[in-house]
């Protein structure tokens, strides 16, 4: 398969309007968990044109219940294990990847080139800091956060948010890891679509959720 | 009377933020607090007053990724 001819099937599938909305859009990944791998993936395939992939973290055994990876990928940085897996779908898109822990301290200039930020990570107090910390830095960020979408209740409690024009929230608010529910694929991957969805509306124009 | 998560709460006038998501059960480090479509900064929570006219979003964060 060359370079055109992937551009040509994307462009025969979404029009090329859209395709080229889609090319010239650009999104950050921050955390590349159960969200993050699924998030990034999800807009790699529907031909997005830049991403930039931010996690600390290497691959875990722990992880194969619900993230992007596969046994190979154990021990290997996410960032570059993700990465491969995106040029495996996408031999066009441009990827930026960095491994490091987001702080408050780091985190608006980390991101500055992005103005669209999916948060996935998976801590409580590590989403409450990333949204804190861009939405009062006076950058032009829109984040694309998810809380809630752990254990296997039914998945149409998980949906998309709008709190304003800068801070949109997937999932279903209230299932935490903290009441002891693990995380399993489905209802991860569901709200991992949600913010994938949702990112993908803002590049295309589409305020409301 | 200020509109908190979607509903009229008259307790909530002339307190501080601070203040309201304490004696809510709020953990401060799990939230993000919107006021009138703006996030309010972490340190100006124990000096902002609530007013009547507020309508504030308080989002609790729970943990899973």
């Amino acid at each position: 398969m060359t370079k055109n001819e992937f551009i040509n099937a994307l462009k025969e599938r979404h029009g090329a309007e859209i395709y080229e909305k889609l090319i010239n859009s650009r999104a950050a990944v921050a955390g590349l968990g159960g969200l993050g791998s699924n998030v990034a993936l999800a807009l790699a395939r529907a031909g997005v044109g830049e991403l930039f992939l931010v996690d600390f973290d290497c691959v875990d055994i722990t992880n194969l219940n619900r993230q992007q990876y596969d046994i190979s990928d154990i021990g290997k940085p996410k960032t570059i294990a993700l990465a491969q897996r995106i040029r495996a779908v996408n031999p066009i898109i441009r990827i930026k990847r960095k491994k490091i822990k987001v702080t408050e301290n780091n985190a608006a200039e980390l991101f500055c080139n992005y103005n669209i930020v999916c948060e996935c990570f998976d801590k409580a107090e590590n989403k409450a800091m990333l949204i804190n910390t861009l939405l009062t830095s006076h950058k032009d960020f829109t984040v694309v956060s998810a809380s809630g979408m752990a254990g296997y209740d039914t998945g149409n409690t998980i949906q998309s948010r709008r709190i304003n024009d800068h801070f949109y929230i997937c999932g279903d608010m209230v299932s935490g890891i903290e009441k002891g529910m693990g995380l399993m694929a489905p209802r991860v991957g569901i709200c991992a679509m949600h913010q994938a969805n949702t990112a993908l509306r803002l590049m295309l124009g589409e305020k409301d959720v | 009377m200020a509109k908190i998560n979607g509903k009229e709460v008259s307790e909530a006038k002339g307190k501080t933020v601070g203040r309201y998501i304490e004696e809510n059960g709020y953990k401060k480090t799990y939230i993000a607090v919107e006021i009138n479509g703006a996030i309010l900064p972490k340190a100006e929570y124990e000096s902002r007053i609530i007013n009547d006219e507020d309508i504030i979003e308080i989002v609790n964060f729970v943990g899973g990724g």
